[in-house]
């Protein structure tokens, strides 16, 4: 099913190509507003300037893998619900759960090799981005996948909500309110004001962006990298099993109306 | 003349239309709208955390960026309420949807912009109008300025649809390079949301002579703020918009005149 997805992100190539070009100008905008918020401050939020601008380059990096905007096989499964097509899902000896989560693993995969590598090629060559320690990679490359299961989960949860609603636009549209901010995207969690800051920093969708991007630039390390990736992990075990009993609740409500 | 009234008439019939029927789901349009306005409320909670570190970006304080941002929102956002359902015209293209507004009495760029129109989008024009409110109080105001940040807004909206318009029309050649088009529309609304002296001199020149994004709000602000120009441009380019306006409108009119010429049907 990983594969199935994968196959299924790559034969869009204009539209990845398309993403490429949009998120590496938006890299460009952001790098000329954060070298000057770090002109005039050379250690706002406990980075230096270069980290600054590799932040940039992993936020439009992972935008795409996450899906930050909403979309991937959440979207689907909310419609194949409205339509009434998650019967056969639900008919298949496998989990949808599972089965949806493989999906969007895939399409992970794909983009984190196009819409991910690609931008962060272009800004390491034209800015120099800071590179991880070799611990610091080694905990990316586990906070990635885990930031790309926690986002399935977050985006999930509003489209499970196709089993009581008709139109889903709505919550799925909070969420992704929630999800630029909450993520450190629009601006770096750690120049929050104190107390906003380290709250905002527990919540689940720091593990999307701002927690692999402060281990790949080490603002962390040793045991508080290790406790920072405990909580994304956490937060994926317990937003997984809240995913679970939604749609244990679903089912039950498609039998009620007969699918 | 007469056709142009005609096409006016058109568009608030069909807009008028499609904004009922988006009323109509009450329920669904309440939540848009309020999500719509919290995304780009945040959107300048954003700016305002980066200035609480830095207090001045390029010398230009938070009330000052409010001004630059509220005129680029506002004509964004005026610009999107009104052409912005024109980014569908791939779908239109593909689904054969169309073939059929061809055979229509009605010019296709009324029924392409009026097409499931929502007056949700309103929220945004809130939500630029209120911090453009804000921003104003940074300006010492004299009638020659009420004038010029009247002319900077119109022009704004006038830019801004005809990028939306013009970018859409590269759907005629190709269908999936719809996110290009927003590398142009929502980037150029980001980066005029700024003072341009952050960026490097040549995004300034390409933004002047090449996509006369900067006239959005970048050289009428800089006259309504009482600013020399950074780069030593002459401060006449503050009344420059409508020249650009003309010119930017002029290059859509052609780009949809041969992508509509270019068009043949997919056949279904």
């Amino acid at each position: 099913m990983v594969a199935a997805g994968f196959r299924r992100s790559s034969t869009y190539r204009a539209a990845t190509l398309a993403g490429i070009f949009t998120n590496t100008v938006f890299g460009f905008i952001l790098c000329g507003v954060f070298a000057a918020v770090w002109a005039a401050r050379p250690d706002a939020g406990g980075y230096d300037a270069t980290q600054a601008i590799t932040y940039v380059w992993i936020g439009q990096g992972l935008l795409a893998v996450v899906e930050m905007f909403g979309g991937g096989s959440p979207d689907d499964l909310a419609e194949r619900i409205r339509s009434g097509a998650v019967a056969s899902d639900l008919a298949r000896p496998a989990s949808v759960l599972g089965w949806y989560l493989c999906l969007d693993l895939g399409r992970a995969c794909f983009q984190l090799l196009t819409r991910a590598g690609v931008p962060l090629v272009i800004g390491a060559l034209v800015f120099g981005l800071t590179t991880p320690t070799v611990t610091g990679a080694l905990l990316v490359a586990v906070a990635v996948p885990v930031a790309v299961v926690v986002s399935f989960a977050l985006r999930l949860l509003p489209a499970l909500t196709a089993f009581w609603l008709l139109d889903t636009t709505g919550p799925r549209l909070l969420g992704g309110v929630l999800t630029i901010f909450f993520s450190g995207l629009t601006v770096p969690l750690v120049l929050l004001p104190d107390g906003l800051r380290e709250v905002t920093l527990l919540l689940p969708w720091a593990a999307l962006l701002q927690t692999p991007a402060d281990l790949w630039l080490g603002r962390v390390s040793g045991v508080e990298a290790v406790a920072l990736l405990g909580v994304a992990i956490g937060w994926a075990v317990v937003l997984l099993g809240a995913c679970r009993l939604v749609l244990a609740a679903g089912e039950r409500r498609v039998v009620v109306q007969g699918g | 003349m007469d056709g142009l009234r005609a096409d006016v008439a058109d568009y608030r019939t069909l807009a008028a239309a499609w904004g009922r029927a988006a009323m109509s789901y009450r329920a669904s349009f309440v939540m848009l709208s309020l999500g719509g306005l919290v995304i780009t409320a945040l959107d300048f909670v954003a700016i305002a955390v980066l200035l609480s570190r830095a207090t001045t970006l390029g010398g230009f304080g938070l009330r000052e960026i409010a001004l630059l941002y509220g005129a680029s929102g506002l004509g964004i956002a005026v610009a999107d309420l009104a052409v912005g359902q024109v980014e569908r015209l791939g779908r239109h293209i593909r689904s054969g949807r169309l073939d059929t507004m061809l055979v229509r009495p009605t010019s296709l760029l009324v029924q392409v912009c009026t097409e499931e129109f929502s007056p949700r989008r309103i929220s945004r024009v809130v939500q630029a109008a209120v911090v453009f409110g804000w921003g104003c109080g940074a300006v010492a105001w004299t009638p020659e300025r009420v004038l010029l940040a009247g002319q900077m807004l119109v022009s704004a909206t006038l830019l801004f649809g005809a990028l939306f318009v013009g970018l859409a029309c590269l759907q005629f050649w190709t269908t999936d390079g719809q996110q290009v088009a927003n590398a142009f529309t929502y980037g150029g609304n980001t980066v005029t949301q700024y003072p341009l002296v952050i960026f490097p001199r040549e995004v300034v020149l390409a933004l002047t002579f090449a996509v006369p994004l900067a006239f959005v709000s970048w050289y009428p602000s800089l006259r309504l703020l009482d600013r020399p120009d950074p780069l030593g441009l002459p401060a006449a380019l503050a009344w420059c918009s409508p020249v650009a306006v003309v010119l930017a409108v002029l290059a859509t009119v052609l780009v949809w005149r041969a992508g509509v010429r270019r068009y043949t049907s997919t056949g279904s």
